[in-house]
């Protein structure tokens, strides 16, 4: 004798799962289609590196290669080569030639933030890298770089000797009324 | 040594020879006493005043002229009221010293604050960034924060090129003056000097041109800051981010010890050389190299090395092939014909062994000679009579005597150059020069003997004898030769002679005594050595005039040392002119690719090995020998340059008991320098790749009979006199591709002013 009792533990858990796809069906998705559609983050997240500049246009990465060194990742390669006052990059002798993030291997971290002497590479809050291809997520400067302030020329740059002798500038006196 | 002193350094006994200073006997037990301007190879001038400690020596009583003593019987020490100099205050007997009181860490930290006033901490773009002893003893001892406005820092000029090859930032130096006492003392090129006093102190060159001297790069591996940085290594990578790989020097016969410091590079895709840098081997180059040695290496990673077999086709145009088509070839070519092979002397023993194999073990009509052929001549003689197993050059000295004929010392191997002025000028070893022009050596000479150019051979044969009371009287003999402007049979008349010389006055087959040549390369000795026995002398020389079926020539670069022949194969690194005449050329690997052993000009045996990834499809020398061989069905199946070493070992009764695990073995040096001791001697490097093993002189050996035949000079050596003495930077394939060179290149071989200085 088969009873209604004995088809359904015959079937087992299936009619509870297909119960359970159509509980969730109509349910709104939570997922977004990233990078189109964008979520709100926090303002303290810290998304992909930056490379600075200064107000004239120059980089403040002067390719010390610090970074590199700090990041747990290893994901940062840097190479440097040598600033001249008609082909100038960065203050001082000492500019990255290439400096490139792998940012499948990074961990956002912030430590290369930390380790930076002239504050070039910063995190910002903004958008998380993606990418279809392992060679596309290998970032170069072309794409880690921020474009010159409006209005002034980008690097490299002719400069007059004597101007941007040093590499790490002092830091202005903090102001103690802020 | 017999005069040991004994003194106390906090508290713990040590006994060191007489005339050490407190910072060595400190360093014999693992005391750092930190220093600047100290360098265990300079004389010490106490400039820096870094190594400051407490020194008291035993209180005497005026009276009893005794050490008064305490009542336990231990001495009561009268301490000095002031710090003393360690580096320069030297050692007596029941010294006391302390290093650790409040008072020297005062005065280091102290010393360390006002050398920092002046330093523009500029380290993240610093190339001694990371190996800096200012970094490290900072950090050790220095104050964590500064008192001084940026601002009022000393602002001096911060690219200032010293030469073609050494620049200078003026902010970074400290005025240790390690360069300038290098460059005068060791080198003896007196290119650097202060200029100014006080706050405007600063190091200038003022020789014409600047920093005229084959040494420049050591200066900037003693330079305990950034100040001095090469042309070569300025800005190219970090120091941490470096691998580094023992290696021998190629370039001369003295075989310094190197370091090849490597990196991923995305220009080439793949690592580089980066730098080189000396690695420390006391019985060789101590912890010197010259600047052909650390700038030639950028051919390693040449864009015009040859990556792929090449095969002369059909329309004579010389085509890339595979391997596999390439190997055939030659086997079916060279299989029962008659093959001249010649094999250059930069090779290493391992491939000269397989090549000698081949040619008259497995091809059997084949014969084998080397490349240049003039030092075959005469390299059976310098295995005979060549310098003493257990020589050090750094006992030879007073009561001997080194005799210089026909060569320049310095112009064909730098460091020997070094290390003997060292010899006659602090030691004061006789120097007797015979020579048909000046060299830099003739500086030191106690006697100078002039024969009429070209005639080495003749003066050595028929007047050398005038000396003979002289070398008789000697402790020790070294006798140095080249073979400049000589013929193969005048070099081999020159060396037979300078044997005699030995035998008669006594001193064949004795440490610190021998016979010690300038060959062209590093492993002259050792092809020679390494290829079979019938190389005779005579034959040797005549193979530019051989003709032969198949000429197979394995990194010869002398158009005159190939045989003519209907088919040639050459194994190289480029498409030289030998090569590019050839019906197939194999792609070599450069030595930083490969492992092996070379035998230097004093006979030391010594291993290198494996930098780099090689390039393209190029192979070991080796490796192409064997894959012919296996062709010709001779299947030898050795791995790798280690087995090779055994199967030569074995067969040359000379190598007899040398193996690579010998050659590797290691050895404490004094003084200790490295990468676990920056600041003591620089930044050479410690020896991990094995100090290497000379093998004994056949003079030394029982049962060896010394001929003393005389060889006749030619009576007319003309031909040989168009040869141009020989240059340390002589236009060649692998020096025009160094980066940094070209410009020195260029001036020393138009200008040949070195000699008149």
């Amino acid at each position: 004798m088969s009873s209604v009792r004995d088809i359904i533990s015959r079937l087992g858990g299936m009619p509870m799962g297909f119960a359970t796809v159509l509980k969730t069906f109509f349910r709104k998705p939570v997922t977004v289609q990233y990078p189109e559609q964008k979520k709100p983050m926090s303002a303290r997240f810290r998304g992909r590196h930056h490379l600075k500049r200064y107000d004239d246009g120059l980089e403040k990465c002067i390719g010390c290669a610090l970074c590199a060194a700090a990041c747990p990742a290893d994901a940062i390669y840097v190479e440097a080569a040598e600033n001249t006052n008609e082909q100038r990059f960065s203050p001082g002798e000492r500019y990255s030639k290439t400096y490139e993030i792998n940012m499948l291997r990074c961990i956002f971290c912030g430590y290369c933030e930390d380790a930076c002497p002239t504050n070039a590479i910063v995190l910002e809050p903004i958008e998380f890298p993606t990418g279809y291809t392992r060679e596309g997520m290998i970032y170069a400067k072309d794409k880690l770089l921020e474009p010159a302030p409006a209005g002034v020329q980008g690097t490299p740059q002719v400069t007059p000797p004597g101007k941007y002798e040093r590499a790490i500038l002092p830091y202005p006196p903090i102001d103690a009324s802020v | 040594m017999a005069d040991m002193i004994n003194l106390t350094i906090d508290g713990i006994p040590v006994a060191v020879p007489k005339g050490t200073v407190i910072v060595d006997a400190a360093k014999k037990i693992d005391n750092d006493i930190p220093v600047f301007c100290y360098h265990p190879k300079l004389k010490p001038v106490g400039m820096c005043r870094m190594c400051l400690v407490e020194v008291g020596t035993p209180k005497m009583d005026p009276a009893t002229k005794q050490v008064v003593k305490t009542e336990d019987g231990k001495a009561v020490i009268a301490w000095m009221p002031k710090l003393a100099t360690a580096c320069t205050t030297p050692v007596s007997e029941g010294m006391a010293v302390r290093t650790n009181t409040k008072q020297v860490l005062d005065a280091r930290n102290n010393v360390l604050e006002f050398l920092l006033t002046s330093h523009p901490l500029d380290c993240p773009i610093c190339d001694k960034g990371g190996e800096c002893p200012l970094q490290n003893l900072t950090l050790a001892h220095g104050p964590g924060v500064s008192r001084f406005e940026y601002e009022a820092k000393n602002h001096n000029a911060k690219h200032v090129p010293l030469g073609d090859l050494i620049f200078l930032d003026r902010e970074r130096c400290i005025q240790c003056s390690r360069c300038i006492r290098f460059q005068d003392d060791v080198a003896d090129d007196h290119v650097l000097q202060f200029h100014d006093r006080g706050r405007h102190m600063e190091i200038v060159t003022f020789s014409d041109p600047p920093f005229d001297s084959y040494f420049g790069g050591n200066t900037t591996d003693i330079c305990p800051v950034g100040a001095l940085t090469t042309a070569d290594f300025r800005f190219k990578a970090r120091p941490w981010e470096l691998d580094s790989t023992p290696s021998v020097c190629t370039h001369c016969a003295v075989g310094c010890n190197i370091t090849l410091n490597t990196r991923l590079e995305t220009r080439t895709g793949g690592h580089e050389i980066k730098r080189v840098m000396p690695r420390q081997n006391e019985h060789v180059n101590e912890i010197w190299t010259c600047d052909k040695g650390r700038f030639v290496h950028h051919f390693t990673r040449s864009t015009d090395r040859l990556t792929q077999p090449l095969v002369r086709d059909a329309s004579g145009k010389l085509a890339e092939s595979t391997w596999e088509a390439a190997l055939q070839l030659v086997a079916d070519k060279v299989r029962g014909k008659h093959v001249a092979g010649v094999i250059g002397d930069r090779l290493p023993n391992e491939d000269a062994f397989l090549f000698g194999q081949l040619l008259t073990d497995v091809i059997k009509t084949g014969s084998v000679t080397m490349s240049p052929a003039i030092p075959a001549a005469y390299a059976d003689i310098v295995r005979g009579f060549g310098v003493g197993k257990d020589t050090e050059f750094k006992q030879i000295g007073k009561g001997d005597t080194i005799l210089v004929v026909n060569g320049d010392l310095e112009e064909s191997a730098p460091v020997w150059f070094l290390l003997l002025r060292q010899a006659v000028v602090d030691r004061g070893a006789k120097l007797v020069m015979a020579h048909d022009h000046i060299t830099k050596m003739h500086r030191y000479a106690t006697k100078t003997v002039n024969y009429e150019l070209g005639t080495a051979a003749n003066w050595a044969a028929t007047e050398t004898m005038a000396l003979g009371a002289e070398l008789k009287a000697a402790r020790n003999v070294l006798i140095v030769f080249g073979d400049e402007k000589l013929s193969a049979d005048g070099a081999r008349a020159l060396a037979r002679a300078l044997a005699n010389i030995m035998i008669e006055s006594g001193h064949a087959g004795k440490a610190n005594s021998g016979l010690l040549p300038l060959y062209p390369h590093a492993n002259t000795q050792g092809v020679f050595d390494a290829l079979p026995e019938q190389l005779a002398s005579t034959v040797a020389v005549q193979h530019g005039k051989r003709q032969a079926d198949v000429a197979w020539l394995i990194g010869v670069g002398d158009p005159a040392d190939v045989p003519q022949a209907a088919f040639t194969v050459v194994q190289e690194l480029f498409l030289t002119d030998v090569a590019k005449s050839a019906n197939v050329v194999l792609p070599a690997l450069s030595f930083a690719e490969r492992d092996g052993s070379f035998t230097s000009g004093d006979r030391r045996v010594q291993r290198f090995y494996r930098a780099l990834p090689g390039m393209g499809q190029a192979k070991p020398d080796w490796w192409i020998i064997q894959e012919v061989a296996k062709r010709l069905g001779k299947s030898w199946g050795f791995h790798g340059t280690t087995e090779i070493f055994a199967a030569l070992a074995d067969s040359r009764p000379d190598y007899a008991g040398l193996t690579y695990e010998l050659l590797g073995v290691t050895e404490s040096q004094w003084p200790p320098v490295g990468r676990a001791d920056l600041y003591y001697g620089g930044t050479a490097y410690d020896n991990t790749g094995g100090v290497g093993a000379r093998y004994a002189a056949r003079a030394e050996q029982s049962g060896f009979t010394a001929v003393s035949e005389a060889v006749a000079p030619p009576s007319a050596d003309m031909e040989s006199l168009q040869h141009l003495p020989r240059t340390l930077y002589q236009a060649g394939e692998l020096i025009s591709r160094s980066k940094v060179l070209a410009g020195h290149v260029e001036y020393r071989n138009s200008e040949m002013t070195r000699t008149a200085k």
